[in-house]
């Protein structure tokens, strides 16, 4: 089994991705502070110039650049290239619904596509491969970046998009599809709908990629159980690329980041200040490779942590473990920080599937908190006590994951709209900005 | 001697209930009996019909989440002291009921009492050795 896409780069020395890093970076500074006005008056500001920096050492003295730059600079402010030498826009709407357009050269595709490939070479994916890819197709990244990793990788590639889930089953089980890439809450779909169809049994697949979106340890196990796989993390984002910026391994044990491509950094969100290795804080990514739309320092909002020890896997790059949540995903209720990845851990061990909604509201100066969860058919009774004995069990292990009540709401199968994109956990009604 | 009930979990939201007997009406299927146990949350809507499997296949083709329960038919005489006569039997022999309800028969002068309990064996020999009749799925249509 080919094991690393990129063996010579994927495996190499800290010492060479430290060469790799430094080398690149002060280009990159050179180039982004000759094309791109915005960043060179940012750093302007700053008293910075391009001779000030010499190697990934001096990255800390750059300026940061956040999501609101980005919708201050929309569309063109960030091109670091002529029009004429680009060749793709990709775009996410983000969670505040505001726009996001990054471009690419073909060049910057090419990479982007090397990344997404060594990600499935990672899971096991060969040219004997059957990939059926479906993230959704168009502006949203997941779909191009797999179905390129895929061409890459020499898998026959499935470009399925999302939807349309009768189809899905079909394509899956009539062409034998080995490696699923999708979202996870469309990946837990599936799955149900396969058992549904009674289809489970005709399945090949053996491995999944599944990012976009957070996940939880529970829903991988119960992903993997249903779709009889061995289910992958995935991460990346429009700004920096797309899926592929880091991908988890057969250790299953953090995302191995692309540095030949990407410095990754973690700070204090409040302060700015870098934090050693180790310590959790804001994921900060600088592309060193990227020609038209390289972020310097961007902010990911992703709360993480970076780990150098050695990976049973071979590879040398840094792991970053699953982000535990983003500075603006956290909601505060009641005065309580609420994730919703602790949500749905507490549905999946109770035995509820997980797609719920939150919806939170204000009544009278007071947060209000129902959660919208479907109604398991192994949990249906034909008597009101046995139902509601569930509910109330629900009700008190949210309490004690999150330190306050939530009003359950318990729907019928398949009523909560399912993600065939993103999916719309949350919806926070009240006015207070 | 038990019959079958099919027990559809319904949200408490305008118009489910109206969704569920539409369906069973444009599939011609009649129902029998019914009973609503509504809490503020959601309710649980109980039917007796006669060919439950197709019923069930219904309801499982269109995405309703039910359960099919045994339960007793208990015939009943349609006159004052007829619902008393059953529960006093089951009480002295102390039976709970979790839940039960009545309905008319074709039959003048005879009415069908449904009951849940926890052990239907041990229902059906008190009621039996107080003289009451159990009904069939069949007698029931």
């Amino acid at each position: 089994m080919t094991k690393y896409y990129q063996p010579e780069i994927e495996c190499a020395s800290p010492e060479q991705i430290k060469a790799w890093q430094d080398e690149r970076l002060v280009k990159q500074v050179k180039h982004v502070w000759d094309n791109v006005p915005y960043y060179r008056k940012k750093m302007e500001e700053k008293g910075v110039t391009p001779e000030d920096i010499k190697s990934t050492a001096d990255l800390h003295k750059l300026p940061f650049l956040t999501k609101d730059d980005l919708r201050e600079c929309y569309p063109y402010g960030l091109l670091a290239k002529p029009l004429e030498e680009c060749v793709r826009i990709q775009s996410t709407s983000g969670t505040t619904g505001k726009r996001v357009v990054a471009f690419y050269t073909q060049h910057d595709i090419d990479l982007w596509e090397d990344c997404c490939a060594r990600a499935i070479t990672a899971v096991g994916g060969t040219k004997e491969d059957v990939c059926q890819v479906s993230y959704g197709y168009g502006l949203f990244t997941g779909g191009p970046g797999l179905n390129g990793g895929s061409h890459k990788v020499g898998c026959l590639t499935l470009p399925m998009s999302s939807g349309n889930t009768d189809r899905q089953l079909q394509f899956m089980t009539d062409l034998g599809a080995t490696i699923l890439c999708c979202t996870p809450s469309y990946a837990a779909y599936l799955g149900e709908s396969a058992k549904e169809a009674g289809l489970t049994d005709k399945l090949k697949l053996k491995a999944g990629i599944f990012g976009a979106e957070a996940w939880t340890q529970e829903m991988r196990r119960d992903i993997e159980k249903s779709l009889g796989i061995k289910a992958y993390d995935i991460y990346g984002l429009t700004e920096i690329s797309g899926p592929g910026v880091s991908f988890e391994c057969e250790a299953q044990a953090g995302m191995h980041i692309n540095e030949d491509h990407f410095i990754a950094e973690i700070i204090n969100p409040d302060t700015g200040e870098v934090l050693p290795d180790g310590e959790k804080g804001e994921l900060v990514f600088t592309c060193i490779t990227k020609e038209a739309f390289p972020m310097i320092r961007y902010r990911t909002k992703d709360i993480c942590v970076l780990n150098r020890e050695k990976c049973a896997c071979g590879r040398t790059h840094v792991r970053m473990a699953k982000p535990m949540g983003r500075s603006d995903d956290m909601l505060i209720i009641k005065g309580v920080n609420v994730f919703p990845s602790q949500i749905e851990a507490v549905l999946l061990e109770q035995g509820f599937p997980p797609n719920y909604q939150i919806i939170v509201d204000r009544v009278n100066n007071v947060d209000t908190f129902d959660i919208n969860v479907e109604m398991p058919l192994e949990m249906f009774s034909d008597t009101v006590r046995d139902v509601t004995t569930k509910e109330k069990e629900l009700v008190a292990a949210l309490k004690a994951m999150l330190g306050i009540v939530a009003k359950v709401h318990l729907m019928a199968p398949k009523s909560i709209a399912r993600s065939e994109g993103k999916a719309v956990r949350v919806v926070d009604k009240r006015k207070l900005f | 001697m038990s019959v079958r009930q099919i027990s559809v979990f319904v949200e408490n939201r305008v118009g489910l209930l109206s969704e569920v007997t539409t369906l069973m009406s444009d599939n011609e299927v009649n129902l029998r009996a019914l009973s609503i146990a509504d809490t503020n949350e959601f309710g649980i809507l109980r039917i007796i019909v006669e060919d439950v499997d197709a019923a069930a296949a219904i309801l499982r083709k269109h995405g309703y989440i039910y359960t099919i329960t045994n339960v007793l038919a208990v015939s009943m005489r349609d006159e004052a002291g007829g619902l008393a006569e059953i529960l006093q039997v089951l009480a002295k022999a102390k039976i709970s009921l979790e839940y039960a309800y009545a309905f008319l028969l074709n039959k003048p002068g005879v009415a069908c009492l449904i009951i849940r309990v926890a052990d239907n064996n041990a229902a059906e020999e008190v009621l039996a050795e107080a003289g009451i009749k159990i009904a069939t799925q069949d007698e029931l249509f």
